[in-house]
């Protein structure tokens, strides 16, 4: 049922909030078992809500949420109620207060179920790195297979749900589409600072988005309404509104994007063919090509600064206080943080550090210019870009370990582009390959043209 | 670039991390795939190229200087084991 017709029913009284609260918290807990996709479901918090909203709705029962059951990324913080960003250094850690998107749900009637496994701070594309002691979420298609990452849990959840229910997610690198792509569900990430960051635990701050993940267009076009705007309390967040729908006229086909399996490339350009919207192919080689080193300089650069705070001294884990200052925090911090996570901390200290910084760091800011001056000369020319989300489809878990870093890393490719310039994005289903694992379509649109993305989306998507 | 076990071991000391000697083996060969691989911007002409720091232009942002209700002591010392008359205890400096 779509998340609207939903509303309509719980305001005509058709579906009573309180049992449908529990039917959505049995099916979470009952699917953890074997998917892991909740590090915390907030079972008590969530059926307070919903005694709370049903006896509000007897005077009054507005609300463009009203009743809906939102999962929240594990990196957005939720008042009194444990967030981790999936690592073990912030084992225990409960805020003090709701991070902007949080409020805004709540005050439309959304109710909180928990909150969603994700890779470590947003560090992986497969959502296999997960922190110390958290489990590797399963696509909800094949579980011997990854949900994609980092918002995994997010869109592993939003696709095996039988209820309606919306996700809020995150995106550094790619973090939405990707798993939405893998899982076959849709995904939007916002134009960079629609969304307010407040209460949102950072990973990279120049590149992290909170979008939303749905099971359909209409969905995650509603999820973005409500907690789009500015917020003073986050200084990147933009005064602007959303630019007014106009008609898509053409779309630039990113021509070394589809240099991929011929199946992915097949189905993508047959939906766009039956969409009957005229399109040309764009070479955009510095965002494909130099995406990679430019993402993995930029964004652990800003990690390692990120990171450094997480040190067992005002939340979270906690060491005993019997060594010195540098050995506690290098003791806890050693201990607890991931494999993936040290590597990060590694990369952003190296590119950062004296001597290093002109050839690294700045090299890959004053690139990520050139990658969005080339997106920005394609969309003289064009409404809005198509690639698929990823080059593959969900691999299975155990050949993660297979790869190489840089490999792994690849799995960016094509997502990297768009956050990097802050442009906004969406994964849209189009079909499934042979072994019946989804594939995803990419449009990007200019900034804050998101409107057009929601339109081809409703359109394109099979969703 | 030279990319060995004194480099890495700099890397993380200064990034507070002691890294096994496990780890270390680890790393080593993973930093000179990532390194040689980022050399690939090397490829790219950025003379005269303005670095961007963020994707969007962005504006200073004021406010008046008035205080606003913010965490109590306690709430703020609510989420840590370590405290003591209502201040953060922190491991000893020497």
């Amino acid at each position: 049922m779509k998340v609207k017709d939903f509303t309509k029913e719980v305001r005509s009284g058709n579906i009573d909030i309180i049992e449908h609260t529990q039917k959505i918290i049995e099916e979470a807990k009952k699917i953890n078992k074997d998917y892991n996709y909740f590090n915390v479901i907030s079972e008590e918090l969530a059926l307070q809500q919903a005694k709370k909203l049903k006896e509000k709705i007897k005077k009054d029962n507005k609300g463009k949420l009203l009743g809906v059951p939102i999962s929240v990324k594990d990196c957005i913080c939720v008042k009194d109620i444990e967030t981790t960003s999936g690592s073990r250094i912030l084992k225990g850690y409960k805020p003090l207060f709701n991070a902007t998107v949080i409020q805004k749900v709540i005050d439309e009637g959304g109710i909180i179920i928990g909150k969603t496994s994700q890779d470590e701070f947003g560090f992986g594309g497969f959502n296999t790195n997960v922190g110390l002691d958290y489990k590797i979420p399963r696509n909800p298609i094949d579980k011997e297979r990854v949900t994609g990452g980092s918002s995994g849990g997010a869109a592993g959840f939003t696709k095996i749900t039988k209820y309606a229910h919306l996700a809020l997610a995150e995106s550094t690198g790619g973090s939405i589409v990707n798993p939405a792509s893998f899982c076959g569900v849709v995904g939007l990430c916002p134009t960079y600072g629609l969304v307010s960051r407040y209460g949102l635990i950072d990973y990279a701050n120049s590149l992290d988005k909170i979008g939303g993940i749905a099971k359909n267009v209409e969905d995650v076009d509603l999820l973005l309404d409500v907690i789009k705007g500015h917020d003073e309390n986050d200084s990147t967040s933009l005064d602007k509104e959303l630019n007014k729908y106009k008609d898509i006229k053409k779309i630039g086909i990113i021509k070394e994007a589809f240099n991929v399996d011929d199946e992915i490339k097949d189905k993508i350009i047959a939906r766009i063919d039956e969409l009957g919207v005229k399109y040309e192919y764009i070479s955009m080689p510095i965002s494909v090509e130099y995406g990679i080193p430019t993402y993995y300089l930029i964004a652990p650069s800003e990690a390692s600064t990120n990171l450094a705070k997480y040190c067992g001294m005002r939340y979270g884990i906690h060491g005993e206080l019997n060594e010195t200052y540098n050995e506690y925090f290098a003791k806890v911090r050693s201990n607890n943080f991931g494999k993936e996570a040290k590597r990060r901390i590694m990369i952003g200290t190296f590119a950062r550090m004296a001597g290093y910084r002109d050839a690294y760091y700045l090299k890959a800011m004053k690139v990520r210019t050139l990658i969005i001056n080339e997106y920005q000369k394609a969309f003289k020319k064009f409404d809005l870009l198509l690639s698929p989300t990823i080059p593959i489809t969900a691999p299975k878990i155990k050949d993660i370990d297979k790869l190489s870093i840089i490999e792994n890393y690849m799995i960016d490719m094509l997502t990297v582009g768009p956050n990097l310039a802050g442009l906004p994005h969406i994964s849209v289903n189009v079909g499934n390959n042979k072994e019946n694992m989804p594939i995803g379509a990419m449009f990007i649109g200019n900034y804050l043209d998101e409107k057009k993305l929601i339109e081809v989306g409703k359109r394109i998507s099979l969703n | 670039m030279k990319v060995d076990q004194e480099l890495i071991k700099k890397v993380a000391e200064n990034a507070r991390l002691n890294l096994s000697k496990k780890e270390l083996d680890e790393f080593l060969p993973q930093f000179k795939e990532i390194i040689e691989n980022f050399s690939k911007l090397d490829n790219l002409d950025t003379k005269n190229i303005k670095p961007s720091f963020q994707p969007i232009e962005l504006n200073n942002v004021f406010r008046d200087d008035i205080s606003k209700k913010s965490l109590t002591q306690e709430e703020a010392l609510r989420n840590t084991k370590h405290k003591k008359d209502g201040y953060f205890k922190g491991p000893r400096i020497i």
